[in-house]
């Protein structure tokens, strides 16, 4: 069975330990990561380990662009929106785990059906994987009138372009409580806590449900089986209590543990991402694999 | 009121208050508080949900009346007072500011966890171009070491803050405490310094004073103490003080208590002073307006509020993280019940 071939665009932290994920999939074939600073622990660590390594950005990619069928983007929102016109045109399907949302937002185990053949799909944002999923699951069961979600960060896994721009966080996660969710209305707060050692990623929803619609039993079971499936593909996802349902309001408290790949536990927020974006591509990998074999 | 003041006094009744009374002000009250307060002279009068625009929510407390009215209507009826709003990057966006300025909002106080103010550029770089009078915020001070305090009021004067504040939001500071730390501002900070008080331990006033002696020329109150916890400085009884000790603050004293007791005291359903509760959270160092909130939890699985006050102290929990309390409260009840059961 081929496996399908993906590259990494951008060395930091978050290319890094995409890295170190695709290594144990059995579906996607990492060949090449790209990057601009030879000198860069990503960089370094791909050579390593014996992938392709280009040190001079996407220019370098475009020139050999049959060394992966697709790209993950990790780099920043200003440079995917160059990236993704200059890989448009080349055909290569792109994963975009930065916030610029050019692309189609998808959470995969809400929307990825909806969009398994998209060029280019954007990763939302961390608290949008963490929290979308479970506003989902209630909408699912009782339709969701008002859905809001607090994610409760450490400092030290806040990078400076999340920093830089904290209004991206709270909008697209917003949108995305709405457009995937299913809420008629999102809002979504981020916090940053200093504490020492980090905290684990925190996510806390509040979910309305429209009057007369509520159903416990069904609702508490749609969001166990919807942690359950975010758990195949980012195993530090758990529910810190029970939900709690009161009147037609449901509080889900949830915690994300990273998987302590290339980045520490703590930043359950960066794996989760990372995590999202290689469960993305493995479906790719395997609609176009049946899609060969019919 | 052409004498000159000494000190600017911001009253932050319509905002910190909001907290006290669980976020139900009506226009109406709004309007005749900020009537009152444009009457006495205060210079600046903030105007938002307690934690800034945009903290209308399940996670703080959904307001009664949407923020920006209240903010329309208090900007109607002042012409010398200028209003002001509060905002926290990660709750509020820039186009919340947008809106706030359009509705008349001047003064833009942009607050950040003392240790994170780099998420605060854009926005007060936003609030700058809208010409507005720009505050960085520094909440929850009494959790940094002065140097730190120091390095991130450099950076929020860097972004553009034409003020800098020392904000102990959960009234745990001491008076020395305020000294090294609006000395060291004033030392390393080119702009105006701020102080914001709470009452939790009953050192607002003290507090305030010192920082007054320090060189800060910025300063919060509450006009009967309406403000989260046991409130903040009362700024009637500062403007007292502060005529006595020769300091112009240009607020007319008389006027000013009768609005704290004809037209604030009936907000209130209690009068603030200092409980149980918010000896607690100046105690251990907790947020202001997580009292209400613990003391819900408290009642509702028939805990100790001040177990889960002292908890959230020890977890560091910061300004904003409302959804711990629910969740450390349930912890205490679950450890209780194990006790019993043994």
């Amino acid at each position: 069975m081929s496996k399908l071939k993906v590259a990494i665009l951008g060395s930091g932290n978050i290319g890094t330990d995409l890295m170190m994920k695709l290594e144990r999939s059995a579906l996607l074939q990492l060949t090449t990561m790209i990057g601009i600073d030879p000198e860069s622990d990503g960089l370094r660590r791909a050579k390593e380990r014996g992938y392709e390594v280009i040190d001079t950005g996407l220019q370098g990619f475009l020139e050999r662009p049959d060394l992966a069928d697709v790209v993950f983007d990790a780099t920043s929102a200003k440079a995917h929106i160059r990236h993704a016109k200059l890989l448009k045109e080349v055909g290569k399907t792109v994963l975009d785990l930065t916030p610029a949302a050019v692309g189609a937002l998808v959470v995969p185990p809400v929307n990825l059906g909806e969009h398994i053949e998209e060029g280019n799909v954007n990763l939302i944002t961390c608290g949008g994987q963490a929290t979308i999923p479970i506003v989902h699951a209630i909408h699912r069961v009782s339709p969701v009138e008002y859905a809001e979600i607090v994610a409760t960060i450490s400092s030290k896994s806040a990078g400076p372009g999340t920093r830089a721009n904290i209004d991206e966080f709270t909008q697209t996660t917003s949108r995305g409580i709405e457009v995937i969710g299913g809420a008629k209305k999102g809002k979504a707060i981020i916090i940053l806590n200093p504490a020492e050692p980090p905290i684990l990623m925190r996510d806390t929803v509040y979910a309305l449900v429209e009057e007369g619609s509520m159903d416990k039993e069904a609702i508490q079971a749609s969001i166990q089986g919807m942690v359950e499936t975010v758990q195949s593909y980012v195993p530090g996802y758990r529910l810190r209590t029970e939900p709690i349902i009161d009147g037609n309001k449901v509080t889900v408290f949830l915690e994300v543990e990273g998987a302590g790949d290339y980045l520490p536990k703590y930043s359950g927020n960066l794996d989760i991402m990372t995590a999202a974006a290689v469960k993305v591509a493995e479906e790719f990998a395997k609609h176009r694999l049946a899609a060969q074999t019919v | 009121m052409t004498k000159k003041r000494d000190i600017l006094i911001t009253e932050v009744a319509l905002r910190d208050g909001s907290h006290a009374i669980a976020h139900q002000f009506t226009v109406e009250q709004v309007v005749k508080v900020a009537k009152a307060l444009e009457e006495a002279h205060v210079p600046y009068i903030e105007v938002s949900h307690g934690d800034g625009l945009a903290g209308s929510s399940l996670q703080y407390g959904l307001s009664r009346t949407n923020e920006f009215e209240l903010i329309e209507a208090a900007a109607s009826v002042c012409e010398q007072s200028k209003i002001a709003v509060l905002l926290l990057p990660g709750i509020g966006t820039m186009n919340d500011l947008r809106q706030a300025s359009n509705l008349g909002a001047k003064m833009a106080r942009i607050a950040t966890h003392v240790t994170e103010a780099d998420v605060s550029a854009q926005h007060i770089g936003l609030a700058k171009e809208l010409g507005m009078e720009t505050v960085g915020f520094l909440m929850m001070s009494h959790m940094a070491p002065v140097e730190k305090l120091v390095e991130q009021g450099r950076l929020m004067e860097s972004y553009g803050a034409d003020i800098v504040y020392v904000v102990d939001s959960a009234g745990a500071l001491l008076p020395h405490q305020v000294r090294e730390r609006i000395q060291a501002l004033k030392q390393h900070v080119g702009v105006e310094i701020g102080f914001h008080g709470h009452n939790n331990l009953s050192l607002a006033m003290a507090n305030t004073l010192v920082a007054i002696e320090e060189g800060a020329t910025r300063i919060d109150g509450s006009v009967r103490c309406l403000g989260a916890g046991a409130g903040n400085t009362q700024t009637e009884v500062l403007v007292a003080v502060l005529d006595r000790l020769g300091i112009e603050t240009g607020v007319d004293l008389y006027k000013m208590m009768d609005l704290a007791e004809d037209i604030v005291a009936p907000i209130l359903s209690v009068p603030q002073e200092i409980t149980k509760d918010s000896l607690v959270l100046g105690y251990a160092g907790v947020y202001s307006s997580f009292q209400l909130h613990a003391q819900r939890a408290a009642k509702k699985l028939g805990i100790d509020s001040r177990d889960i006050l002292i908890e959230l102290g020890k977890r560091k929990v910061v300004g904003g993280q409302e959804d711990m309390i629910v969740d450390v409260a349930a912890e205490i009840a679950k450890k209780k019940l194990e006790k019993t059961a043994r």
